[in-house]
């Protein structure tokens, strides 16, 4: 079963190129527009620990802006009813797709993120560090932001309140991962900031897949 | 394979149609009548389980549920979509498999096309294969003859009351009564008016 539904996220994934190209190319621009906009940060004038936190911001703008579309297609094709209706483990379609958010936002992330950190003028000491924080945070975006997705994939516009649903739940995340890169940068120990990372993530991993369920529910029952 | 106990659809507070008592038995195929609005979507929805505001009680068997939203996903082909579907419900089917059921509805020739580029008939066609590959017993369907050309009508047909034949049980919500031989008609009556204001 699990082979069957990572089978065809895979092939949607690479017939909607969309889904991957658009997302990065707007944290790309807006990574860019940020160094060009102040370009202080690029010449290391002010403190390091700005560049860490606009890129955290910044990624967290881009799962919201990857997030919206999450559930909408399968919502609009019917593919969901199918899905709560015949499926014998909802739970695990849910968590494949959840799984698929990842690797398309969250993981390409990750492996662009020493670009990224370098464009908005991260001292190279910090990358590992950044690139550690992302991969263990960015986990608990896509999990968070696919309860709000669910809930709101029946309004037609569904953006504004899905920002206002899971930015307050990503702020954690925001917090120790944007700590994790100034204690990297100003010599401290970053394992307390990495567990703390990775504890909010395994903990979204045990309760996302239920609440978007329900979530699903609820707006399959809506319309 | 299903019973209906005073069923009662609400939609936003408001019961939809006079409550229902039923009991359906394996090999029996319903037909599902009533205007427009009159709660047929509904009741088959909540047979399927993804309506929940009801009155009285229901039992009933997993079910093929076909709505008026297709469940294809545009972006894969026919085959994709089957195997897809046929893991939902935890089986593997063989290429063969697959294949004679969509030369079985007619559209074995677009297997490998995209969804996304067919008509809407040709898109039921592939639909109706699906009800054919599932192995569960009882079908909900929702309108299947829409949008269907007379020959995809009378596959529709046959491909029902064979599974009515072989066992299963159908219920299905429509406006082109079908030619079927045995059938129970169920006619959703609107709610009386109620008297106490």
């Amino acid at each position: 079963m699990m082979g069957s539904l990572l089978l065809r996220e895979w092939q949607i994934l690479r017939r909607a190129k969309g889904t991957v190209i658009n997302p990065m190319a707007f944290l790309f621009l807006s990574a860019t527009l940020f160094a060009i906009a102040a370009p202080a940060l690029v010449t290391q004038q002010i403190s390091q620990g700005a560049a860490a936190g606009i890129l955290w911001t910044l990624v967290l703008l881009t799962q919201l802006l990857a997030l919206d579309g999450m559930y909408r297609r399968d919502f609009d094709s019917g593919l969901l009813e199918q899905l709560l209706v015949t499926a014998q483990v909802p739970f695990v379609a849910v968590l494949s797709r959840i799984f698929m958010q990842w690797l398309s936002t969250g993981f390409i992330i990750v492996l662009s993120s020493p670009l990224l950190a370098i464009l908005l003028g991260l001292s190279t000491e910090a990358l590992p560090a950044m690139a550690l924080a992302l991969l263990l945070g960015t986990p608990a975006l896509s999990l968070l932001g696919s309860i709000g997705a669910s809930v709101t994939v029946g309004f037609n516009r569904g953006g504004v309140i899905l920002a206002l649903l899971v930015l307050p739940l990503f702020l954690p995340t925001l917090i120790f991962g944007a700590d994790l890169v100034e204690a990297a940068q100003t010599g401290r120990a970053v394992t307390p900031q990495a567990y703390v990372l990775g504890l909010i993530s395994l903990g979204a991993l045990a309760l996302a897949p239920f609440a978007t369920l329900a979530g699903l529910k609820i707006s399959l029952e809506m319309q | 394979m299903f019973t209906l106990n005073q069923l009662c659809c609400e939609r936003d507070g408001r019961d939809l149609f006079a409550p229902l008592t039923l009991g359906v038995e394996a090999g029996a195929y319903v037909e599902l009548l009533g205007a427009n609005g009159s709660g047929k979507s509904t009741l088959l929805r909540t047979l399927a389980g993804l309506h929940c505001q009801f009155s009285g009680s229901y039992n009933t068997v997993p079910a093929v549920y076909q709505g008026h939203r297709l469940g294809l996903d545009a972006l894969l082909t026919p085959v994709e979509n089957l195997i897809w579907f046929a893991g939902l419900e935890g089986v593997t089917l063989s290429l063969e498999r697959i294949l004679d059921a969509l030369q079985e509805t007619g559209i074995v020739t677009k297997a490998y096309d995209s969804c996304a580029a067919m008509s809407a008939g040709q898109q039921r066609r592939v639909a109706m294969s699906r009800w054919m590959l599932s192995q569960r017993k009882l079908w909900l369907l929702d309108e299947p003859l829409t949008a269907l050309d007379v020959e995809a009508q009378a596959v529709a047909s046959r491909i029902i009351e064979e599974h009515c034949a072989s066992g299963g049980a159908v219920i299905c919500a429509t406006h082109q009564p079908l030619d079927l031989a045995a059938k129970t008609v169920l006619t959703l009556m609107p709610q009386a008016a109620e008297t106490s204001l």
